[in-house]
């Protein structure tokens, strides 16, 4: 098979800024528009873009993939990944360059689209079927399958506004883990459900995986790329960075400093304290012993931390703190030996490592700077400034997989919510609208999922 | 983007064990190229036929959902012509003098001319915002944009079919007589939906590049009626504007569809024009859509 499933010959994207972008023109304006300037305004409609209010999410973007073929696609945020898949997808269309794609296309860029919470499991099964692109008699060839994979058997015929969080996610997963495509293109939809259903959801995608089908794949956990895919295309800025082996590219981007570069910890000069600990270098870490370059909202973070000890003996009592900031400069956590009781009694000769380990990271996706401020035997040895960075990408910290919107906040909480009636009041008498949110199917209360 | 699919690979063996079936929906072996498109496109009608299924699934959720959701349900679907039909009775037909320039009683002239109306009236506002609503269909998933101001005419139709038996009750009770000039009901029904679809898809590309436009539909739509002979009937017109007055393809439509019911002369001149503006906003219509469908995903 020497013809390429997926042939992309540089391939551009320009987005344009400003009022038209966002689409808030107004019928008079363009009305009047047409009168003051009519030249300007026939070049806009037509819907080339003026160089000086543009920007390319994608630039000379070209690569090949082979049938069979698994490829990953990482990068950071806004390096273009989604815009890629978004063209190959036929849902935006590239301002240059060209692609091929021989077969049948399936495209799961997000989990449970046209869910409607008015109608049965079974409608939504055969409605979210139609619009991922199977035909009535697939899906009913399938049905059997996608409802015992979503384990939603007892509450087939009801609306879908009366199930848990939890059960409409699985469905909407089961529904898209059964498009059979010849070529898949799959946007982190993996982190879904609970910890048994996200395990369900990975060995459905590595089956699909070993089937031969072509297969590109967006998404930030590492692991899962290492597991899935035989190479790797890095996207940084709109053009790929690199493009091999899965580990080998892994490790560059996981040791890759993108924007921003960083002075490396231990040439800092500008630190304040007696310098009797040194702190030489910081790295992170999944909390699986996994290096990462950057974390996510609701997984296990570790930031680890390497000192030098330049005094010439034995130190007593250490503290060391990491505040982390966002990009408003705001304090937003405080990382503490003290506070947790777990100081140092004695320093090594030559030093060690301090892991900061956080279960469950709640920070929201966004870019964080730390400083890192540490004591010994309460006189300051080392503060340093904005000692290095880190990004939060989004993760599954709510089992619905959904976080607030950028802005919304700056950390993520637990939560439950519960809507109770007024006491003397009768269930039967309910709006519709009065939902318990939990993830066990209930019986009575519902939720409604993203429609 | 032009996806032009031409089948002339032979089929790409994946290793696969899993047996496929062949889908109707799609040939076995597709080869899509996507690039920039030139900036007018043709509609690609078998395209349009491949995802028949998609446009039926979304026409029956729209139903469905509509029907579910209002208390009175089908009820509905029958009340609002039935009342507009008595406010028009008393305050044209009565009040205003409109009975004496039809021929037949009043009520029965104005709920012909009612249904056509409401089908247009419903499916062009529903079309109209169909792309808004459906964003997040549009931003995530890939058929061709024209399937969803298409599907937003079901709902319309339904009310339609609904209406058409208390039309045929009513026109029992007035003695109506049943003809072979029924035959041309359908014919009429047909240029109704054609209209609703052409005038459908225009708005609805409109409303996404204009975002105020949307509340200019509903207005539209109310003078629209104005502009119909729903309330009087053609002879209202002085003849020497009559032909300029049809170039509102509803006037044919309605005219010809409530002629035909009733049983009364069609007028042939104004139905020409008026089936040739239905024409030529199917027309403008498509190819504005199709022009401004490209850049829908980015400005939703």
């Amino acid at each position: 098979m020497s013809e390429p499933a997926i042939r992309v010959q540089n391939l551009g994207k320009q987005y344009q800024l400003g009022a038209r972008e966002a689409g808030y023109v107004t019928f008079r304006e363009a009305i009047s528009g047409l009168f003051t300037n009519p030249v300007r305004r026939f070049k806009s409609l037509s819907g080339r873009a003026t160089e000086d209010e543009s920007f390319w999410a994608l630039k000379d973007v070209s690569f090949e993939v082979q049938p069979g073929e698994v490829i990953g696609i990482i990068g950071h945020n806004g390096a273009g990944k989604s815009t890629l898949l978004k063209i190959l997808s036929q849902i935006t269309e590239p301002t240059e360059g060209r692609v091929e794609i021989d077969g049948r296309i399936g495209s799961l860029l997000e989990v449970g689209t046209g869910f409607h919470p008015e109608l049965s499991g079974r409608e939504n099964i055969f409605l979210n079927g139609s619009i991922l692109g199977m035909s009535r008699e697939e899906v009913r060839r399938k049905f059997d399958e996608i409802v015992a994979f979503a384990e939603v058997e007892k509450f087939l015929d009801m609306p879908v506004k009366k199930y848990s969080s939890g059960m409409s996610v699985r469905l909407a997963f089961s529904v898209a883990a059964h498009l059979d495509p010849e070529i898949l293109i799959i946007d982190e939809v993996l982190a879904v459900g609970d910890q048994a259903f996200q395990n369900k959801c990975l060995g459905k995608m590595s089956g699909v995986a070993e089937s031969g089908r072509t297969i590109l794949f967006v998404s930030h956990q590492m692991a899962a790329v290492e597991a899935m895919c035989s190479s790797v295309i890095l996207l940084s800025e709109g053009r790929i960075k690199a493009r091999g082996e899965t580990s080998k590219i892994v490790e560059r981007y996981l040791r890759g400093v993108s924007r921003g570069e960083m002075q490396p910890l231990q040439d800092r000069r500008d630190r304040k304290g007696s310098g009797a600990v040194r702190f030489e270098s910081v790295s992170f870490s999944d909390g699986r012993g996994r290096s990462v370059m950057s974390f996510q909202c609701g997984s296990p973070a570790e930031i680890v931390l390497s000192y030098q000890n330049h005094s010439e003996r034995e130190l007593r009592n250490l503290r060391v703190c990491i505040g982390i900031d966002n990009e408003f400069g705001q304090r937003v956590l405080l990382l503490d030996s003290k506070l947790v009781g777990r100081d140092l009694a004695k320093v090594d000769p030559d030093g060690g490592t301090v892991r900061f380990q956080m279960p469950k990271l709640a920070l929201l996706p966004g870019c964080y700077h730390f400083t890192i401020f540490s004591t010994l035997n309460g006189e300051i040895t080392d503060w340093v400034k904005n000692a290095g960075f880190f990004y939060v990408e989004g993760g599954s910290f709510f089992v619905t997989g959904q976080l607030p919107e950028h802005g919304d906040g700056i950390v993520a909480t637990e939560h439950e919510v519960y809507f109770e009636p007024a006491a003397g009041v009768g269930r039967a008498s309910d709006p519709p609208t009065s939902e318990r949110l939990t993830t066990e199917p209930a019986s009575s209360e519902t939720v409604p999922i993203v429609s | 983007m032009s996806a032009t699919t031409v089948t002339d690979e032979p089929p790409t063996t994946a290793a696969s064990p899993v047996t496929r079936h062949q889908d109707r929906s799609a040939p076995a072996t597709t080869r899509t190229v996507i690039e920039p498109r030139s900036g007018w496109q043709l509609v690609d009608f078998a395209q349009l036929w491949r995802y028949r299924e998609l446009l039926g699934f979304l026409a029956w959720r729209d139903v469905k959902v509509r029907y579910k959701q209002t208390v009175l349900g089908a009820m509905w679907a029958v009340l609002q012509p039935v009342l507009t039909m008595l406010v028009f009775t008393i305050f044209f037909g009565r009040f205003g003098g409109m009975s004496h320039n039809v021929e037949g009683a009043y009520p029965i002239f104005v709920f012909a001319a009612l249904l056509p109306w409401q089908l247009f009236a419903t499916a062009v506002t529903q079309a109209g915002q169909s792309l808004i609503t459906s964003n997040n269909l549009i931003s995530k998933v890939y058929f061709p944009r024209l399937i969803i101001p298409f599907s937003s005419v079901g709902t319309g139709i339904v009310d339609f079919a609904v209406s058409l038996l208390v039309m045929f009750a009513m026109m029992a009770w007035y003695r109506v007589p049943f003809g072979p000039w029924l035959a041309l009901v359908p014919v009429f029904f047909v240029g109704t939906v054609l209209t609703s679809l052409g005038v459908g898809t225009l708005l609805a590309a409109l409303v996404i590049a204009y975002r105020d436009f949307r509340y200019v539909l509903t207005f539209l739509v109310q003078i629209w009626m104005f502009a119909s002979p729903v309330a009087y009937p053609l002879s209202v017109v002085p003849e020497k504007y009559r032909l300029w007055y049809a170039l509102n393809p509803m006037v044919g439509m309605i005219s010809g569809f409530r002629s035909a019911l009733l049983g009364e002369p069609l007028p042939w001149g104004c139905v020409a024009v008026s089936t040739a503006a239905m024409l030529a906003s199917v027309f403008v219509g498509l190819l504005y859509f199709r022009r401004s469908e490209r850049r829908f995903a980015d400005i939703i």
